[in-house]
């Protein structure tokens, strides 16, 4: 558990520096890590990127979506359908007042205008849906992003 | 006027602290990434946060008694019982004081007169030997070596003691080395001392800080030594709470008694908000310091396996949050290594010299950041020796 905890925080640490964290060999941490990835425990080492201080024109939104489940099937044909978009980057089930929570991304509010309108409101199943545009990112996946982070006020002293 | 004459010619001959110097250097940088902080980078656990909070609610805003509040008082007393197996009298062996600090401070006057020796094993920190001086007290230091693991020796302290040494300060878990005293290394510090008059300053600050199974041992714990040992504790490191200043010194009555009317005239009381606090923090915390310790020990072991990887001989602290690699391979001066390495890498670390002659050809790293900040330190640190040896900053 340690070793996930310390790969979700960075992902880049070598497997000597995971070694030495975690008081095991080079070779039992890579073994570790090999049985995670096969067992899908670990499923991918990606970068959080803050698209704004990039080139990139980027918007997201999220997008609440009502739906009707499918007999035999529930939830989970329709968020396979939805899943297939590449516009989509998020897939939940919800508890509450909606169905399937969508985080969905594109080069402008246009796209995504566009992307609801003429793929996912046509959808068979689809109730209705509700689109919230995201503003601003403060923090994400635990990382604060707005700014430079968290400035560290402690001074030195003696 | 004429200030020369003005002012006290034993604070004029003071010297400013040379790790302040240095980072006065590092704040006028950018991009700085430095390692050189001396506190805990958790936040106060929000139980004691909640209980400051509650106690200002409650319009808990006068003075204490000036000892400290009884119940504070009393809760010190347990917590010491239950983590160190130390015995005290809540009513009258605990003074309440403004951080560690002022506890040094209460020590060293209450025990000084002009001329007495005090030995100060080094490197240390680096407020025990202005304090001293300011009693006008002739400060011994005793170099403490690597080989030793950074520990005072019987045999080093034998050869100190004088018929004037009065006061041995005993900075253990030590800042900035980490090295720690076993109890097997304690009998035999105690051996010496017990045949002689000579007092023990044992600052604890660090007690929670100590790594690798073994547990903290005091020194006022062994046989013969709780009657010759001012035994200074805190609440700063161990509970993230060094903005509170709220700290505690314990020794035999005679002693507290004489400190005690120092506190009274200089300080009065400790803060009233930071002693509510500091009641719930030791009966309700011991949990939050273990969390905090375990995270600090992963640090410590990334950052010897990474000093030593990257051809810096650390040795294996065991004790606070401060490693202590060598540069003596460089071939530079703690000083100069400190400057090239925040002028070229932008990163800001303590010459070992700050803290005695017996640093010098090393340096104190804190360990007190993120692990994503250790690793991108590391590199810049790793990328500096490379040049180095490529013959760069000559």
């Amino acid at each position: 558990m340690e070793l996930l905890r310390l790969l979700e925080e960075n992902a880049r640490l070598s497997l000597e520096q995971l070694a030495a964290m975690t008081g095991e060999t080079k070779e039992a941490v890579a073994a570790q890590l090999d049985q995670y990835e096969r067992d899908g425990v670990i499923r991918s080492y990606t970068a959080l990127i803050d698209w704004e201080k990039t080139g990139r024109n980027y918007v997201s939104a999220l997008i609440e979506l009502k739906v009707t489940p499918k007999r035999d099937y529930g939830f989970e044909e329709i968020a396979r359908t939805v899943m297939d978009f590449p516009e989509v980057e998020t897939v939940y089930l919800m508890s509450g007042g909606y169905d399937l929570m969508l985080i969905v991304s594109g080069e402008t509010f246009r796209d995504i205008a566009l992307f609801v309108a003429h793929r996912l409101s046509p959808l068979e199943s689809v109730l209705s849906t509700a689109t919230h545009f995201v503003l601003r990112r403060y923090k994400e996946r635990g990382v604060v992003i707005c700014g430079d982070g968290e400035d560290d006020e402690r001074e030195e002293l003696l | 006027m004429d200030y020369d004459r003005l002012l006290s010619q034993q604070v004029r001959a003071l010297q400013p602290s040379g790790i302040r110097r240095f980072f006065d250097i590092a704040a006028e940088m950018e991009h700085v990434i430095s390692l050189g902080v001396g506190e805990p980078d958790f936040k106060t656990p929000f139980t004691i946060r909640q209980a400051g909070i509650h106690s200002l609610e409650r319009g808990k805003t006068w003075y204490t008694a000036n000892a400290g509040l009884p119940e504070l008082k009393t809760e010190i007393t347990n917590y010491l019982r239950r983590r160190f197996t130390l015995e005290y009298d809540p009513k009258k062996e605990v003074v309440v004081t403004v951080g560690g600090s002022e506890a040094i401070d209460l020590c060293i006057r209450a025990l000084i007169d002009p001329g007495d020796e005090v030995l100060v094993p080094e490197p240390c920190f680096v407020a025990y030997a202005p304090i001293a001086q300011l009693t006008h007290a002739r400060v011994v230091p005793i170099a403490t070596k690597e080989e030793d693991e950074f520990r005072l020796t019987a045999k080093a302290l034998r050869e100190h003691i004088t018929p004037r040494t009065k006061l041995l300060i005993f900075p253990y878990p030590n800042n900035p080395t980490g090295a720690v005293m076993g109890r097997k290394d304690l009998e035999e510090i105690a051996a010496v001392l017990r045949e002689t008059n000579v007092c023990v300053l044992s600052d604890e600050i660090y007690a929670e800080l100590t790594y690798g199974g073994e547990k903290h041992v005091s020194i006022a714990s062994i046989d013969g030594m709780h009657e010759r040992t001012v035994l200074v504790g805190g609440f700063s490191k161990a509970y993230a709470m060094t903005g509170w200043r709220l700290g505690y010194v314990c020794a035999p009555a005679p002693i507290t008694k004489q400190m005690l009317k120092i506190h009274q005239y200089a300080i009065m009381c400790s803060p009233t908000t930071s002693q509510y606090a500091g009641i719930v923090a030791l009966r309700e915390c011991d949990e939050e310091i273990e969390k905090m310790a375990k995270e600090y020990d992963m640090r410590r072991r990334l950052c010897i396996d990474g000093f030593n990887r990257i051809g810096l001989h650390c040795f294996p602290a065991r004790g606070t949050f401060y490693v202590f690699p060598s540069i003596r391979s460089t071939g530079m001066s703690s000083e100069e290594f400190c400057q090239k390495l925040l002028y070229a890498k932008q990163v800001a670390v303590v010459p070992g010299s700050a803290f005695g002659a017996a640093g010098e050809g090393y340096i104190r790293v804190s360990y007190s950041y993120s692990v994503n900040h250790l690793v991108t330190a590391l590199a810049r640190i790793e990328e500096f020796l490379n040049e180095l040896r490529a013959g760069k900053h000559e």
